[in-house]
């Protein structure tokens, strides 16, 4: 390297313009809020924050056209919706505590680093007061963690993992949707008395946490039924080709194909368990099946003909009858000419219940919001009476086991309601060891004060 | 002026770039609040810090293409690596980022050491794809395999029941020595609203002095020789110099400057995710760098604020602001023009950026830099010196077979 020449001008002109530089933050001081973006005019701004890129964007847009009809609903637009069935009765479709609903929405690309980013602008230079979207439990425990952190609500949509209201859970985050526990006890008992009590499972797993939760889930609850699990093999996210994990089943001994993927995956491995035959084997004397144990939608529509008599769970269906489930379908198909998809039900149902929630706590304040929903009972928003519990802020409700049609009628009817599995069926205590045992803990409340 | 053993034009340069990068937080709020323009406002804290931390990443990225040639595919690991270690020393020690910093520049430096060593070994295309096979593993492995150490698909976090021995009480967030990264002060001038963010300032201030480094290296010997190596590094050889010790220099430079790239996005926000090492976030590093022009010191600075601009901006425009825009026209046209922005704005920020980079890389190769150089000569073409060849051009001599004498 070259001689450095330092000058005295040269020092002090550096000098200075570090100097500046440091100080520059402190001359200035922060404006006391009482708590983090408290709402100051007519309106209050929530963030959307769901993948509108990417594998999981079909998912996100669906979210998306249900959030805009919660802030339609909210604001006095529209037919109501579920806010006329809804059990709580204070929202009257004045926005929220008077003030016009506004909404941000951002692009997750399903990537936690990206949600973060995109969560941080909504809080820092739109000012929200709630975010609520996600489509991968990833995604969702770090936006949680973030709102945790910068003192608003976090009310995440489609994010299944135990972890999420387990060892990940937050004191300003809520969940709606159902968890990997909750479909495993719903599951079990269906599938004994469809294929019996003496099985042996075998499991293909996607290799990463929410992978890994589902499986404990399942195999901990048909073990319980006694069923044997064989084998489980991990398999790398969006394989695209499984057939190479496909085929040392068939020699395996097994005689149930467990498939715990998502998305994409899901629709390429079963399709693939289809092609090599499977459901046309008879191994232990018995017809091999095939259970897929979260399903949605759009994973059903991919499926197509492979679902058929296919077993899984899900949080919420648009064929319930019930009449939130019916007042929610009516406004949603007027809309947008189709029925909502289940995420698309937890992100109206969420965005409602958060309204509801400060409304009823008559502030948009984070920690009366929290205490607004912590023990919430409510009922009229689809699928029967739900408890918000206060030790995990996780949502309880009946699970719905499904299967694929046999004569679907339209394409949105590929799957049909088995069973409404009762809540206190897949209830549990909220120091389970699945859900990060007596160490898991809320932490306090944080309003950003 | 000559300062810090810069020349005179290297000096102005440098002061011009320390002037920008303080006065970000004002130069990037041009519109008042409330207007409809505040939607392209970018002055915020995570945007800023963010434009700060990919310019450190890009200019360290440039220090290996712009100068040697080699197009590393696998940059975006010792980024992830940067962020990991510096989560650990939270998870460790307690949240000061004077442990976790230079860590995470050491062990990304040894990584590259490591990994750089192997690659170094081809050149070209076979450079390329061992780095990207290299980065995919690395990101593989922080997935899945080694979810104990980088907690997978979640994301690396500080937990109430981590060691954290040298914590004290109502220690909550990344600071330095008691500078809390996430605190702000904010000025309001009339509609303005002008946020300084002490993170921000943090990176800026880092972004900076590693901005000093790159020139320097850019203007030493040692640079020259990486020029030498991707003008021909056959010559080289031929003369009897072993290049490989200046590109593997030159490979655990950069990889260094990513680790504190990455090291820093930790220190801004105290989570690493392993999809920071994907081969996407590689290839950003890439187009950051090509669009702002290789091999130039501004370039990679410009490029990656381009990118993190649409990514954050572009991404948030959705039908609600565009009725806002164009309420005042006749319903029919509202709609078509609502219906031709989806095809840019909102979810398909990609295609714009797209189009950009399409645009940038036929008709300015040497991208936004070359633009702006272009602009400027424009401006100042007069004072252009105007003999017959004022660079000096060597005269053309016909080649042997060109000659007609037999």
């Amino acid at each position: 390297m070259s001689k450095t020449n330092i000058t005295r001008r040269g020092l002090m002109k550096t000098g200075a313009a570090t100097g500046a530089g440091l100080a520059l933050p402190t001359i200035f001081t922060s404006g006391a809020a009482a708590f983090t973006n408290e709402p100051t005019g007519s309106s209050v701004k929530l963030g959307f924050n769901v993948p509108q890129t990417g594998p999981y964007a079909e998912e996100g847009l669906d979210e998306l056209r249900a959030y805009e009809l919660a802030v339609e609903h909210l604001n006095g637009m529209g037919d109501g919706g579920a806010m006329n069935t809804f059990s709580s009765k204070v929202l009257e479709g004045n926005g929220i505590l008077g003030k016009k609903v506004e909404y941000v929405t951002g692009d997750t690309q399903t990537k936690s680093d990206a949600a973060r980013a995109s969560a941080k602008s909504m809080i820092e230079k739109d000012g929200v007061t709630m975010i609520t979207g996600g489509s991968s439990s990833g995604v969702a425990i770090a936006v949680q963690g973030l709102a945790q952190d910068a003192g608003i609500i976090f009310m995440a949509a489609l994010t299944h993992s135990n972890d999420t209201t387990g060892k990940d859970r937050k004191a300003n985050g809520f969940r709606y949707f159902f968890n990997a526990y909750m479909s495993g006890a719903a599951l079990a008992p269906v599938l004994k008395n469809a294929y019996g009590s003496d099985r042996r499972a075998y499991h293909l797993t996607a290799d990463y946490t929410w992978g890994w939760t589902q499986q404990e889930s399942i195999a901990a609850a048909t073990e319980a039924i006694g069923w044997e699990t064989v084998n489980n093999v991990l398999t790398p996210v969006g394989a695209g080709d499984f057939s190479s994990y496909i085929a040392p089943v068939l020699n395996s001994g097994a005689d149930v194909l467990v498939l715990n993927h998502y998305g994409g995956d899901m629709v390429n491995s079963l399709t693939q368990a289809i092609q090599f035959g499977l459901k046309d084997k008879v191994v232990n004397g018995k017809q091999f099946e095939i259970v897929v144990p979260l399903y949605s939608e759009l994973m059903a529509a991919g499926a197509g003909e492979n679902i058929k008599g296919v077993y899984g769970s899900m949080n919420w269906n648009w064929q319930l009858q019930d009449p939130g489930t019916q007042a929610f379908v009516k406004s949603f198909g007027e809309k947008y000419g189709r029925p909502p998809s289940g995420s698309a039900h937890t992100a109206y149902v969420q965005t409602l219940l958060y309204a509801d929630a400060v409304t009823r706590a008559g502030s948009f304040n984070p920690c009366a919001v929290v205490e607004a929903l912590e023990g919430f009972e409510f009922d009229g928003l689809g699928i029967g009476p739900t408890l918000y519990r206060a030790e995990d802020h996780q949502a309880f409700k009946d699970v719905l086991v499904m299967k694929g049609a046999e004569n679907p009628t339209t394409e949105y009817d590929t799957l049909e309601i088995v069973e409404v599995t009762p809540v206190e069926q897949v209830m549990y205590p909220p120091d389970h060891p699945m859900f990060g045992g007596p160490e898991a803990s809320l932490g306090e409340c944080n309003d950003g004060a | 002026m000559k300062f810090l053993g810069l020349s005179a034009k290297d000096t102005r340069f440098l002061l011009i770039v320390i002037l920008l990068t303080l006065a970000t937080p004002i130069i990037l709020q041009p519109f008042p609040e409330g207007s409809g323009l505040a939607t392209f406002n970018a002055g915020y804290p995570d945007l800023m810090q963010r434009f700060a931390i990919f310019g450190i990443f890009a200019i360290g990225f440039n220090i290996l293409f712009g100068l040697t040639g080699y197009l590393s595919f696998g940059h975006a690991a010792f980024l992830g690596i940067g962020s990991y270690t510096v989560v650990w020393m939270y998870k460790l020690l307690d949240y000061n980022v004077i442990w976790g910093l230079p860590l995470a520049v050491v062990t990304s430096g040894l990584f590259a050491l490591l990994i750089g060593y192997i690659s170094l070994r081809r050149s070209g295309i076979y450079f390329s794809i061992l780095t990207l096979a290299f980065a995919q593993m690395s990101y593989n492995l922080a997935y899945s395999v080694l979810t104990p150490i980088t907690n997978g698909e979640t994301g690396l976090q500080v937990y109430s029941n981590d060691p954290q021995v040298l914590i004290s009480e109502g220690e909550t967030s990344p600071h330095f020595f008691g500078i809390v990264m996430n605190e702000s002060a904010k000025l309001n001038l009339g509609d303005w609203q002008f946020t300084f963010n002490n993170g921000y300032y943090f990176t800026a201030i880092i972004a900076i002095v590693v901005f000093y480094i790159s020139l320097r290296i850019f203007r030493s010997p040692f640079g020259l020789m990486l020029r030498a190596i991707k003008t021909n590094q056959t010559r080289l050889n031929y003369t009897g110099i072993n290049t490989r010790p200046y590109t593997l220099a030159a490979f655990v430079i950069s990889g260094m400057y990513a680790g504190l790239a990455g090291g820093l996005m930790a220190a801004m926000d105290p989570l690493a995710g392993a999809e920071r090492m994907q081969w996407t976030a590689s290839g950003e590093v890439v187009l950051m760098t090509i669009l702002g022009g290789a091999g130039t010191l501004m370039g990679p600075i410009l490029g990656a604020g381009f990118i993190k601009y649409f990514e954050n901006i572009f991404s948030k425009i959705n039908d609600q602001v565009l009725h806002g825009w164009f309420e005042w026209m006749p319903d029919g046209l509202e709609d078509f023009i609502i219906g031709l922005s989806h095809f840019f704005v909102g979810k398909s920020w990609h295609l714009t950026l797209g189009l950009l980079f399409m645009l940038v890389v036929i008709f300015l190769p040497g991208g936004l830099v070359e633009g702006g150089t272009r602009i400027w000569h424009a401006i100042r073409r007069d004072r252009k010196p105007k003999g017959p060849d004022p660079e000096h051009h060597p005269e053309h001599i016909p080649h042997v077979a060109e000659k007609e004498e037999f």
